[in-house]
């Protein structure tokens, strides 16, 4: 008997023609079944990372090397408290576009941390813009101020020393 | 303050966990499996940061005390609290992390090279991490860093950056070659002003072109003897958050004059002009100012030596015990680029002080330990507030100090509650 009319797997003889044809028919149907996995596998990823929630008026512009600098994962819609488990920040009015825009180069709790007016938020997306890589916010900018004014600004005065607060008391042992 | 502040990051809750979350995970542990990619946070990891996981940085937090307050997460910046940083010399769990990018990623030390170069050297000079340790004498010294924004959130109006209390400062043990050895191995021109630094990290924003942070000092605080390029900490290798494999290290300074992953130096005829050097970036108006004043650029000077101060690191804010007790307090007191020559505390708001014993610093430029024993004859609340003086008499101030755009160098009194039964 010939090489090639064994099975190259397991050396067996392949008993005629017809067994081969068989073999080759299994080897397109198994070719298939992966393909048809791959395709179900990359919709599996797609329904997992993709929430379909992108509201219209999020994308800030087109241009692809800024696309790449969004946080654009989608907002899972988890929130307590008012505010949005993942970041921290207050869910309200601009929040999308201010946790898209900014979160893909830095963490939420920079803006978390920080108490600003609206001119001192402002001052912030200059200093981003001429020295960090930040671009032109073009319309969003005043609904990204609006909300970082609203939710972030500066608290009552501290005087130059506030009473000790969040004390927690303890048994001191020696 | 003893309790997490209410801006501060704790680590997130798990939330329930729905089909999609599960999901999700399971996904992401199968990527990395077949990536090899050490995710960061896996357990923990909050939902949003999903997709830029994959070129998310080494964690800082490994290693670290869980008490360490997290004031960000990107770029990662954790400052300690009082009662962490007891020990004279402070252990890597409890030394503050303050970064301006991201963490670089497999650092090869064994082809580790540092370049010194710029207009001033005689010639550029190449040398390995290995040349640095066995062609020069290496030196250990202790050292205070203390981050120029320490303190900031006393700051009012608030001023921009990391909201630091009273924690982003350590002193811990570096070993390495002095700069003024190197600097005379490579030799510079008698025009000579400044040194700058480069180092690996990364920019937060994904521009590799763009240097994060490169700061540097006047060629005199260079020249100093315990001005080191160290590779050690605390007898081991420099932690990856803190500057591994090699970092450029100035005791006394502001903290960001001791670059991290550093592969160049730049000896500069001029004032050095890279990331952070100029404008408002670490520096103090020439005069005091209004608080909320805005101050022109060219009003602003670059900080130098950092002011006295002082913590108290036992006991713990919160300490409650009997009047029969005599409680023994201690603390650290530091002075920049001078010694400390007093530290008092006082039970009474200032009212009046009581002096505490005061050892002499390790070497110069360390921090150095003070304690005293006190009474309290009435039962009650109290704060204990420490003050310490340098040695040209200047004392912190019990109040918030002037107020500055950027909210750097508040070194007011630290203070604590104890309540007496």
């Amino acid at each position: 008997m010939k090489e090639k009319d064994k099975n190259p797997k397991t050396n067996k003889p392949l008993s005629n023609p017809n067994t081969q044809q068989l073999f080759k028919g299994l080897l397109v149907g198994v070719a298939g079944l992966v393909a048809v996995l791959m395709i179900l596998l990359a919709a599996v990823m797609f329904f997992a990372f993709y929430d379909g929630s992108v509201e219209p008026g999020t994308a800030v512009a087109s241009d692809s090397s800024i696309e790449s600098k969004l946080n654009n994962e989608p907002f899972n819609g988890e929130v307590v408290d008012g505010k949005d488990v993942a970041t921290g920040l207050v869910v309200g009015d601009g929040f999308e576009l201010v946790r898209t825009t900014c979160t893909g180069c830095h963490s939420s709790a920079i803006i978390l941390q920080n108490r600003f007016t609206r001119e001192g938020w402002k001052a912030k997306i200059v200093w981003m813009q001429e020295t960090q890589g930040l671009w032109d916010l073009g319309e969003n900018e005043p609904a990204i101020l609006d909300y970082l004014a609203t939710h972030y600004s500066p608290e009552p005065p501290k005087g130059r020393r506030v009473p000790l607060r969040d004390i927690q008391w303890y048994e001191l042992k020696n | 303050m003893a309790k997490p502040g209410k801006h501060q990051l704790t680590k997130r809750e798990q939330s329930p966990k729905n089909r999609r979350d599960f999901l999700r995970k399971s996904i992401l542990t199968t990527i990395s499996a077949v990536l090899g990619a050490d995710i960061v946070h896996a357990a923990t990891m909050p939902d949003g940061y999903v997709p830029v996981v994959l070129s998310q940085e080494p964690d800082a937090m490994k290693g670290k005390n869980p008490e360490m307050i997290i004031r960000s997460d990107r770029p990662w910046n954790v400052e300690a609290r009082p009662h962490q940083l007891d020990d004279a010399v402070t252990p890597f769990e409890h030394i503050f992390i303050r970064n301006n990018g991201l963490i670089p990623e497999d650092i090869d030390a064994s082809n580790w090279t540092l370049t010194i170069s710029g207009e001033s050297v005689q010639q550029e000079k190449t040398y390995r991490l290995s040349d640095l340790k066995n062609n020069f004498k290496p030196y250990t010294y202790r050292l205070v860093l203390e981050c120029g924004g320490n303190g900031r959130a006393g700051f009012y109006p608030p001023t921009a950056g990391n909201q630091w209390e009273e924690g982003a400062v350590f002193c811990s043990e570096w070993t390495g070659v002095r700069l003024k050895d190197l600097l005379q191995d490579v030799g510079i021109k008698p025009d000579a002003e400044y040194i700058g630094y480069y180092g690996v990290d990364r920019h937060l924003n994904g521009d590799a072109s763009k240097p994060v942070i490169s700061r540097g000092v006047p060629i005199s605080k260079a020249m100093q003897d315990e001005t080191l390029l160290a590779w050690s900490l605390n007898g081991q290798d420099i932690p990856l958050a803190h500057g591994f494999p090699l970092r450029m290290v100035c005791g006394g300074w502001p903290a960001s004059t001791s670059g991290k992953w550093i592969n160049k130096l730049v000896v500069r005829n001029k004032e050095h002009d890279g990331e952070k050097m100029t404008g408002d970036s670490y520096r103090m108006p020439k005069y005091p100012v209004a608080p909320g004043d805005m101050v022109p650029d060219e009003d602003m000077a670059i900080i130098e030596s950092m002011p006295v101060k002082s913590l108290i690191t036992f006991p713990k804010s919160g300490a409650m015990f009997d009047r029969s007790k005599k409680l023994a307090i201690r603390g650290h007191a530091w002075a920049g680029e001078f010694e400390v020559a007093q530290v008092q505390v006082s039970v009474d708001f200032g009212a009046s002080w009581k002096t505490c014993a005061l050892k002499k610093p390790a070497n110069r430029l360390a921090w150095q330990q003070w304690s005293t024993d006190l009474m309290f004859s009435q039962p009650g609340y109290y704060e204990i507030w420490a003050k310490a003086t340098d040695s040209q008499g200047i004392s912190q101030p019990m109040v918030i100090p002037g107020w500055n755009p950027k909210g750097y160098l508040n070194n007011a009194c630290h203070r604590i509650a104890v309540k007496v039964r």
